[in-house]
């Protein structure tokens, strides 16, 4: 086990997945000789050339639908959004392409692809830059979607997702990418719709991901001290969920908070949420609650935009609510 | 309304830059000229028999038919081989046909049968066969351009030589993803021929009322690409100019726009009334039917007679009403397949 930085793990995932399989490729905007807006596929341009590391044009339409059609002749295309913010601008692609082909074509074609890229708030770049679009594009049968938040599982899940025969969206985050944890040593894959279990507790459930679980890891130290031991699940696989492993854990603890950084209407928690009810009802304690972005487009102002993204102490009020 | 100009057999009437000179195209061989013309023939009478059955309630949703087109899909297939892709959008009977899939799972699709093309999950616009490197069928206007783009680029990341024909409508020039392709396609130096299927209206909109520049070939232009206008009621003419660019492409990796002059003789869609042109606009067209244009060549050249011909065609009409028969008499799909073929 190494230490190494998110955005390091996702490098190395790319790298050892193009050195094992030659139809791997990887398009973005700046990913070659600018090494990657956030650096994330520094030294790839070098090493597998500029026929397999491609600069493309501000053009995510283009060159989504470029990778799309390439995977559905059988190459394994990694697309890289510069944020997913900019995934927009090629929702069609993505929406109505990548995810509804397989099923139109009554299962004549596969699309084993990536599009992986930064997301989230908390940077002050603004509402157009801030999204967190996970749900979004959890809602299309067809695609899957998985949100890492740790180092391991960056390069575990989007090694996984590069081998998947499915369009899978990796939705990374800026404020992770610098982050230090510590990974497994040589070739290894998290497995796609798996959750993990980040810290056992007995009073409480936390559904989370993403960069959410740093901030429930951090108010979960202060809950320690006042008693409350809550049990941390990261759900790093949005879609396919893993209900067992939640509804296990509200079996036990017989309370739910949810915190992710996706809206709240329609969000991830509030379909976390309907499920637990509808599974765990006769478990629960206490009414489901969730912490999650507010109702508002991303505010500029560090003092506005800190809280409207989950925070430690909206985290702990909700926790204390539900315990109490 | 204007009236369009009619064909004059001039075949190529415009380059945005000159055209290489590669000769002519190899000569098809007495069988392949026949299976050419039996395969428009075919899709001329599916789309009869499609029409009927329309009228008659027995397709549901959308169904655009390509009656008028047929040389466009036939000219350019036979330009190329079964193992270059091609990819289309809706109006897609023809080029389904073109590339292998049976009238009967063709039928079948349109009725929603178990037993279609795919499965009764696509309908009338997502036709689509892989064996013959047939990747559909798109109904989002434009949403096509971008991924013919991908099987072109793919072929050549595989470096096979190949061409990727990628079929579009004229409404569908107007589209960004279609921009972004052309601009993609000449800077990365990507084999795909765009094919703009020019048959003057975007639904009820005239050419003239929906692109600022009437002459779509001159988009190239922007890209510094090549652009060709040709007419296209004629398989032969439709052959020539395509292989051509198909060439190129192999030789040189050199994407193209091909705006083919065609006219489609039907509504857009089965519910329209056809108030934007006028009924005389198309009896004049059909006097240059892309059918019997090649069905008269064929019969000028004396290889084959006309009794052998009408037989030929006898056979067609028997397959059409005997597959869609086979095909109204086909299961419709299990409940369970609506949740199967969503992930790999
Ligand atoms: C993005 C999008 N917008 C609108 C439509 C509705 N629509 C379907 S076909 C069509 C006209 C397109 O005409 P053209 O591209 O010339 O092709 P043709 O029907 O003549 O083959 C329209 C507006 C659509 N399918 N997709």
């Amino acid at each position: 086990m190494a230490k190494i930085a998110y955005r390091d793990a996702v490098r190395d995932a790319m790298s050892e997945e193009m050195a094992r399989d030659s139809r791997v490729f990887l398009i973005g905007e700046e990913v070659a000789q600018y090494n990657g807006a956030y650096k994330c596929s520094k030294g790839l341009l070098d090493k597998f050339g500029p026929d397999r590391v491609i600069d493309s044009p501000i053009s995510e339409a283009g060159f989504s639908g470029l990778a799309i059609g390439a995977a559905m002749y059988g190459l394994r295309p990694i697309v890289e959004f510069m944020t997913f913010s900019f995934s927009f601008v090629a929702f069609d692609q993505i929406v109505n392409n990548a995810a509804q082909i397989r099923y139109m074509s009554g299962g004549q074609i596969k699309i084993p692809m990536v599009f992986r890229g930064n997301s989230g708030g908390g940077h002050q770049i603004g509402a157009t830059h801030s999204h967190a679009p996970e749900n979004i594009y959890a809602t299309f049968p067809g695609l899957k979607v998985v949100v890492p938040a740790f180092a391991a599982d960056a390069k575990g899940l989007l090694k996984s997702a590069i081998r998947d025969d499915n369009p899978i969206l990796v939705i990374e985050n800026e404020a992770l990418y610098g982050r230090e944890s510590e990974v497994p040593d040589g070739d290894y894959l998290t497995p796609i719709g798996k959750a993990n279990i980040l810290q056992e507790g007995t009073d409480v459930t936390i559904v989370t991901h993403g960069r959410s679980c740093w901030t429930v890891l951090e108010a979960a130290q202060e809950l320690h001290k006042m008693g409350i031991r809550a049990e941390i699940i990261d759900l790093r696989s949005i879609k396919p969920l893993d209900w067992p492993t939640v509804f296990a854990s509200v079996r036990k603890t017989h309370n739910l908070v949810c915190v992710d950084e996706t809206k709240p209407f329609c969000g991830v928690s509030a379909q976390v949420a309907a499920e637990v009810q509808r599974a765990c009802f006769d478990h629960l304690d206490a009414p489901i609650l969730r912490v999650t972005s507010v109702e508002a487009p991303m505010p500029f102002s560090s003092a506005l935009e800190d809280e409207c993204i989950p925070n430690v102490a909206r985290i702990i009020e909700a926790v204390k609510q539900v315990v109490s | 309304m204007t009236q369009k100009p009619l064909p004059t057999g001039a075949g190529v009437l415009a380059t945005t830059q000159p055209l290489p000179d590669y000769g002519k195209a190899p000569e098809l061989s007495r069988e392949d000229r026949l299976r050419w013309y039996r395969l428009m023939f075919l899709t001329r009478k599916f789309e009869e028999r499609s029409y009927q059955s329309y009228q008659t309630g027995l397709i549901g949703g959308f169904c655009h038919l390509y009656n008028g087109q047929e040389a466009v899909a036939a000219g350019t297939f036979a330009a190329i081989t079964d193992a270059d892709p091609v990819i289309t959008a809706y109006r897609d009977h023809a080029h389904g046909l073109m590339r292998g899939i049976r009238p009967g799972p063709a039928f079948a699709e349109l009725y929603g049968r178990a037993t279609g093309v795919v499965k009764g999950k696509g309908g009338s616009m997502h036709y689509f066969n892989v064996d013959k490197q047939m990747y559909g069928g798109h109904g989002i206007v434009g949403g096509q351009t971008a991924l013919g783009l991908g099987l072109a680029f793919a072929t050549k990341y595989l470096g096979e030589k190949k061409v990727c024909f990628c079929y579009m409508g004229d409404g569908a020039v107007n589209q960004g993803a279609f921009h972004e392709s052309l601009n993609l396609a000449q800077l990365m130096k990507i084999p795909v021929i765009y094919v703009i299927e020019n048959n003057m209206y975007s639904m009820g909109t005239a050419v003239e009322r929906h692109s600022a520049p009437v002459e779509l070939y001159k988009r190239a232009l922007g890209y510094d690409m090549m652009g060709v206008r040709a007419e296209a009621q004629d398989f032969d003419l439709v052959r020539q100019v395509s292989w051509t660019l198909a060439e190129r492409a192999r030789k040189e990796n050199m994407p193209a726009i091909l705006e083919l002059m065609t006219y489609r003789y039907r509504g857009h869609s089965m519910s329209d009334p056809q108030y934007y042109r006028s009924k005389d606009e198309v009896e004049e067209y059909r006097k240059h039917d892309p059918v019997e244009i090649l069905r008269g060549r064929i019969l000028s050249e004396g290889t084959v007679s006309e009794k052998d011909l009408d037989k030929l065609e006898d056979e067609v009409r028997k397959e059409v009403q005997e597959s869609h028969e086979w095909a109204l008499a086909s299961p419709y799909p299990a409940q369970s397949e609506i949740y199967t073929d969503i992930y790999a």
